[in-house]
């Protein structure tokens, strides 16, 4: 049974029909790829399955349980976690708390240790931070816990804010754009970066790019979107030359790269 | 002015900066996560004075008959932690009925719902305990200390503690706890909070029944020292209070604080200068004039696009 499965959702934004009968299913541990122009629906795609927007038609079964239309927050509950496209970080939180923030649900402790040192709200401290510094070292970027976001070099944030939604071990990963705006050589060692953590907690990945080097690489499968509509689905190999796909990026500069 | 008129000068403003200071948080909290301000904030804060009045009397009362006799100071106790239990279920419930169903819808409306939702308690609280002023009963026989000639109640000095160590309980509450966390979160950028798998909902009640259960303890603060009440008493004081809150910086914990004792200090000092009935006049002038040179207040932030889904 896959771990996610979408099938025949649409959502229309008054009059426009920005995803058109989307199916999609992911198994466990599965890397797959959404690529397409821009605004040819893939942001809108993520924001239907985490909940923030509610499908006008469909149906989404995560981990065995019918999510369509809940509230994100129960959705990610249940192991989901994302990265936006274009970052979304919190000024003024230090990047060791901006971890700390994902693990919210392993904090137990009450009215008293919400003033309090108290013993339990001392062990759950130390028990998430211990989870939150082996998440930022995964991503490399242990040494900026004590920085603010805006101090960061880009990479390293994009890589903070990834840290933020591994710390939790979640079941499915949405990455959105992870290498955008980086050079060649960042964006090979966000492909590094992604591999390892792919093959240390093996979640399933769905991953939106712009970049075919970077869904050939850790993809096992892709699917293509125009005009809120697959209109290709295979592996990256049978991907890259389809002739569907060929004409829905003629003029597209980014795909080459 | 001599020294000792002025230690007694700002001996009164610490007093009534704390009342100012404890609800303009209330203002600057909500502000803080959801971008709105909650002008039935006042009429909480009025509210809450008369629910203290009603739990001191109804404790008076039951002492008085024998039936359970308690101690002045348990009363007081009592009434405070009743009286912010109730009134933040208060809180919670304005946020539930009135403003949670106007998420994302435009902010005019918000403020409107607001303006109603006070005219609504203060009819209710008129109709309930009528239209005559109450007199809250006295639970601490006021001692008066001179120290250096400068006068001090047993009462201004409990009400300049109580605040502080409230605006340091808050302190501790929003830097370090989880839910604190979560708020700070809320006000950089909404949208992503309930990605961590938080109920964005239950931030907003939390927020809404902090704010309010801080207004019910200035409320019965305020009946302790001048202890006449009536329904419309949250109005001038809600008012006063959303200034200092604009005046900290909006949404800023620390602002609203030091511009609520700000606000304290310039009405005292403006009143022991000019006549009286002129006191609002020039000290609100002289917030204006602070505000024209520092529109985003003390502490805000200056306008930025901040991004909300």
């Amino acid at each position: 049974m896959p771990l996610l499965e979408v099938s025949n959702m649409s959502h229309n934004f008054g009059g426009l029909r920005a995803v058109n009968e989307y199916n999609l299913a992911i198994e466990p541990g599965q890397i797959v790829g959404l690529i397409g122009p821009n605004g040819a629906g893939k942001t809108t795609v993520f924001n239907l399955i985490t909940g923030i927007y509610r499908p006008t038609e469909g149906r989404i079964v995560f981990n065995g349980q019918d999510v369509t239309g809940h509230a994100p927050n129960r959705i990610a509950s249940l192991g989901l976690a994302r990265t936006f496209q274009e970052m979304r970080l919190w000024r003024h939180m230090t990047v060791l708390e901006h971890v700390k923030m994902a693990c919210y649900s392993k904090f137990t402790y009450g009215l008293a240790g919400a003033f309090l040192q108290t013993p339990k709200r001392i062990r759950e401290e130390a028990e998430v931070e211990e989870l939150a510094f082996a998440s930022l070292k995964m991503f490399g970027v242990e040494q900026f816990a004590s920085h603010w976001p805006t101090d960061l070099p880009y990479g390293a944030a994009r890589r903070v804010e990834m840290a933020r939604a591994a710390v939790t071990k979640p079941k499915l990963l949405f990455l959105d754009e992870p290498t955008v705006g980086m050079t060649p050589e960042e964006m090979l060692a966000m492909i590094e970066v992604v591999r390892k953590m792919h093959e240390t907690l093996k979640p399933a990945v769905f991953l939106i790019e712009h970049r075919l080097k970077v869904v050939s690489e850790l993809c096992h499968r892709v699917q293509t979107l125009v005009f809120g509509q697959v209109i290709a689905e295979g592996t990256p190999e049978e991907i890259q030359n389809n002739p569907k796909v060929i004409e829905a990026y003629l003029g597209e500069e980014k795909v080459v790269a | 002015m001599n020294l000792t008129f002025f230690f007694q000068n700002v001996v009164n403003a610490l007093q009534w900066g704390s009342f100012y200071a404890l609800i303009a948080l209330g203002y600057s909290m909500v502000y803080s996560i959801l971008m709105l301000f909650n002008f039935a904030h006042g009429d909480i804060f009025m509210v809450g004075t008369y629910i203290g009045f009603v739990l001191t009397t109804g404790l008076v009362a039951l002492s008085a008959a024998g039936i359970v006799v308690l101690p002045n100071w348990l009363i007081l106790v009592l009434t405070i932690v009743l009286a912010m239990l109730f009134t933040s279920c208060l809180g919670m419930l304005v946020e539930r009925i009135g403003y949670r169903p106007l998420r994302g819808a435009p902010r005019a409306s918000a403020a409107i719902t607001g303006l109603m939702i006070g005219i609504i308690l203060q009819t209710t609280v008129l109709s309930i305990m009528g239209a005559q002023r109450v007199l809250y009963p006295s639970l601490i026989p006021t001692t008066a200390y001179t120290v250096g000639g400068v006068s001090v109640t047993n009462i201004k000095i409990m009400i300049v503690f109580v605040s502080i160590a409230l605006m340091i309980a808050l302190h501790q509450f929003v830097q370090h706890s989880k839910w604190g966390m979560a708020m700070r979160a809320m006000a950089y950028d909404y949208a992503v909070v309930p990605l961590m798998g938080i109920s964005i909902n239950a931030i907003a009640a939390l927020t809404f029944a902090i704010g309010s259960a801080l207004a019910a303890v200035a409320g019965i603060m305020y009946g302790m020292a001048y202890p006449i009440l009536d329904p419309s008493m949250g109005i001038l004081f809600g008012w006063k209070s959303f200034v200092a809150a604009i005046l900290g910086g909006r949404g800023s914990i620390m602002g609203a604080c030091i511009a609520g004792f700000l606000i304290g200090f310039i009405e005292i000092f403006v009143a022991t200068i000019f006549p009286s009935t002129l006191r609002d006049l020039i000290a609100y002038s002289i917030i204006l004039f602070i505000l024209v040179f520092r529109p985003h207040g003390l502490f805000g932030e200056p306008y930025s696009a901040r991004l909300r889904l």
